[in-house]
């Protein structure tokens, strides 16, 4: 009798079986080309409004408003990015941390988070995108926009505390979505609110995108490039579980695990790139003049200098966010009585982003000799005129992973590690910045944050199984779409930053602010 | 001035010990005693944003809990005893932090127990009552 139960079930999973294998031989390619194109033909037109230049030239306006935005606060503030550096190492040290308070949200543990949120792809194949669109010279206003940016930062994670919401249960969290409310409320000024809500719904969408798919995405390249091809639902699969363990199974473990190794793989990778720059020291000022000459003249590159300027700027603010406003979501939750103080150390986040690790990128792939260039000294462009040719084609992540491979042959497999690291943090701080917009805008609840925490697992998948193209092209719009309302809020609340840091400024001076230590 | 003790406690066997021998000693001189719990906590952690975000609740929490269920008890039980007692509880390094309110508070003891680990960790790392040892502005009594 149970033998033939037993048979019965056999013979009935039998077909049932073959279809599932049938299905998962015929997928793969269609699935993946199905899920490509109903992406980029649905999210085609806000690329376009996003990106879209300046009547009779190529230059999309995003960029100038960006560069404007920082210019703005860099002025504003009389450039407190490079007045301020000190006195933000001496926070992050706890030099002016009060003893009583051990056991809260330090300064440094502010800062470490918001930048494991920000370092990662945009560092490794972020840079490579832009090196390789852009050339050398792109690399020179990368670094450029890192340190203005300092200044975009420094404004808006100083609102993000000084405006975030302490509930009764000692629970905090702030951003550009409260700063934006309560800043305009407090000004008298119309409109916060809607600003508010544009941002949220910009912030998700960023968090689906850049801080979701794009991750996703290159992790998949890089796993394929070690492992063979195979379909990048897979992949999506596999991680769309981790992250639904840590964000709806609330296992901590994994993510305690990442925020550990997160930071050493970041030194691993900057120490890396330091040697391979060492071995190579004597290309180093051949290298520089490459950048220097690149950012001016565009070395040939598509597009020539301006070319070089507009990658430049796109990958350093899509690499230290400076500006978009999701940092402020990350150093609100410091424990501090003045806010300017996390002001302070916030602008070293696009400092050690920015002008230290992406220019660490840029200058191995530059060291290495992956872009090729033609007898003229001009850089070679593909059959497609988009981009400079590479040594074996490579482009994205895989280029930086072929410059550290071509010096270190098997830092690929650390690379690999790395990326893959890097993009689930992201995921992990991004999926928290998602919710607090969605929360601002749905109200908080199990059931509604469990909605959104379902909805960013299904975007692993699909942004694993997309090609890079639409999926970097709507990440970068969703998250630049967030500084365009986020800056706008920056020019009407930077006033109240101003008095902010001219008290605190007079009162460090007279002593009334003192180190602890 | 009466003596003061630091005793370090917290819920092992071999605080307790350390505890039980300092009312002895506490008894025929006349000293007080400040029980300190500290948990260990660095500010050079690594935190997820939601743990930043409940961080002060959980503090909060801890301390309650730390209060209620460790502190209460052992301070009522010690003053039965006929000693005079305080307690605080602090966040930081251990050994660190028992050394800093030794010298805020002018005590002129520290007594501790010992876990008695001796394994490779406890080698490479130190232990609170070895760096105590080494480090201690005061008379630092461990209590085995």
């Amino acid at each position: 009798m149970k033998n033939n139960s037993f048979n019965r079930a056999v013979l009935a999973a039998g077909p049932a079986l073959l279809a599932l294998s049938g299905i998962a031989q015929a997928q793969p390619g269609d699935l993946d080309d199905k899920v490509n194109q109903i992406f980029s033909s649905s999210t085609g037109w806000f690329v376009n409004l996003i990106f879209a230049p300046f009547p009779g030239t190529t230059f999309p306006w995003i960029v100038a408003w960006l560069v404007i935005g920082a210019t703005v606060f860099t002025l504003y503030f009389g450039f407190v990015q490079f007045r301020a550096v000190g006195h933000a190492i001496a926070l992050v040290k706890g030099d002016y941390s009060d003893p009583d308070d051990a056991g809260e949200v330090s300064h440094f543990q502010a800062l470490a988070t918001a930048l494991s949120g920000t370092v990662g792809l945009g560092n490794i194949a972020g840079v490579a995108v832009a090196v390789g669109i852009g050339g050398p010279g792109a690399t020179f206003w990368m670094i450029l926009a890192g340190l203005m940016g300092m200044a975009s930062k420094f404004t808006e994670c100083t609102l993000g505390v000084k405006y975030r919401n302490e509930y009764e249960d000692g629970r905090v969290s702030g951003g550009p979505m409260y700063y934006l409310t309560k800043g305009f409320a407090e000004r008298g000024l119309p409109g916060g609110k809607v600003l508010a809500v544009m941002f949220s719904v910009f912030c998700i969408l960023g968090a689906l995108g850049g801080g979701n798919m794009f991750q996703a995405n290159q992790a998949h390249q890089q796993i394929s490039g070690i492992v063979g091809d195979y379909p990048g639902w897979i992949t999506g699969l596999v991680f769309a579980a981790v992250v639904f363990a840590v964000i709806v199974g609330g296992i901590k473990s994994i993510a305690r695990v990442t925020e550990k190794v997160v930071p050493f793989m970041g030194i691993l990778y900057v120490g890396a790139a330091l040697i391979i720059l060492a071995v190579n020291y004597n290309h180093i000022g051949w290298a520089f003049g490459q950048i220097f000459e690149g950012a001016f003249t565009g070395l040939g590159v598509a597009g020539g200098f301006v070319g070089a300027l507009i990658q430049g700027f796109k990958r350093a603010a899509f690499s230290n966010e400076a500006g978009v406003g999701s940092a402020a979501i990350a150093h609100s939750a410091v424990r501090t009585k003045e806010p300017i103080t996390e002001g302070f150390v916030s602008l070293l986040e696009p400092f050690i982003d920015t002008v230290v690790i992406c220019t660490m990128t840029a200058l191995v792939i530059i060291i290495t000799g992956q872009l090729v260039a033609g007898p003229d000294g001009n850089y070679l462009l593909n059959e497609a005129g988009t981009m400079i040719q590479t040594v074996d084609g490579n482009s994205g992540v895989s280029l930086t992973s072929a410059a550290f491979g071509s010096a270190i042959s098997w830092f690929p497999y650390v690379l690999a590690l790395a990326v893959v690291l890097f993009a689930f943090s992201t995921m992990i701080s991004w999926s928290y910045y998602g919710l607090k917009a969605w929360t601002f805008l749905f109200g908080e609840g199990e059931t509604t944050e469990l909605v959104f925490k379902v909805i960013f697992c299904v975007f692993v998948v699909i942004g694993a199984a997309a090609n890079l193209g639409p999926v970097i092209d709507f990440s970068d719009a969703a998250i630049f779409a967030m500084a365009v309302v986020n800056i706008i809020g920056l020019y009407f609340l930077m006033p109240i930053v101003k008095r902010e840091l001219n008290s605190y400024v007079s009162r460090l001076k007279s002593g009334e602010i003192r180190k602890f230590a | 001035m009466s003596d003061l003790y630091v005793v370090a406690y917290d819920d092992s066997p071999a605080s307790q010990k350390a505890l039980d021998f300092a009312i002895e000693r506490a008894r025929p001189t006349g000293a007080s005693l400040l029980i300190a719990h500290v948990l260990e906590w660095s500010p050079y952690s690594f935190l997820t944003p939601t743990e930043l975000e409940e961080r002060h609740k959980r503090r909060t929490e801890e301390m309650d809990r730390a209060k209620t269920a460790l502190l209460d008890p052992v301070v009522v039980a010690t003053r039965k005893k006929g000693i005079e007692v305080e307690a605080v509880i602090r966040y930081g390094n251990v050994a660190d932090t028992l050394i800093d309110i030794a010298e805020k508070k002018n005590a002129n003891q520290i007594i501790l127990g010992r876990t008695g680990a001796a394994g490779v960790a406890a080698r490479v790392f130190g232990s609170v009552a070895s760096s105590l040892a080494q480090a201690s502005p005061v008379a630092c009594t461990i209590v085995p």
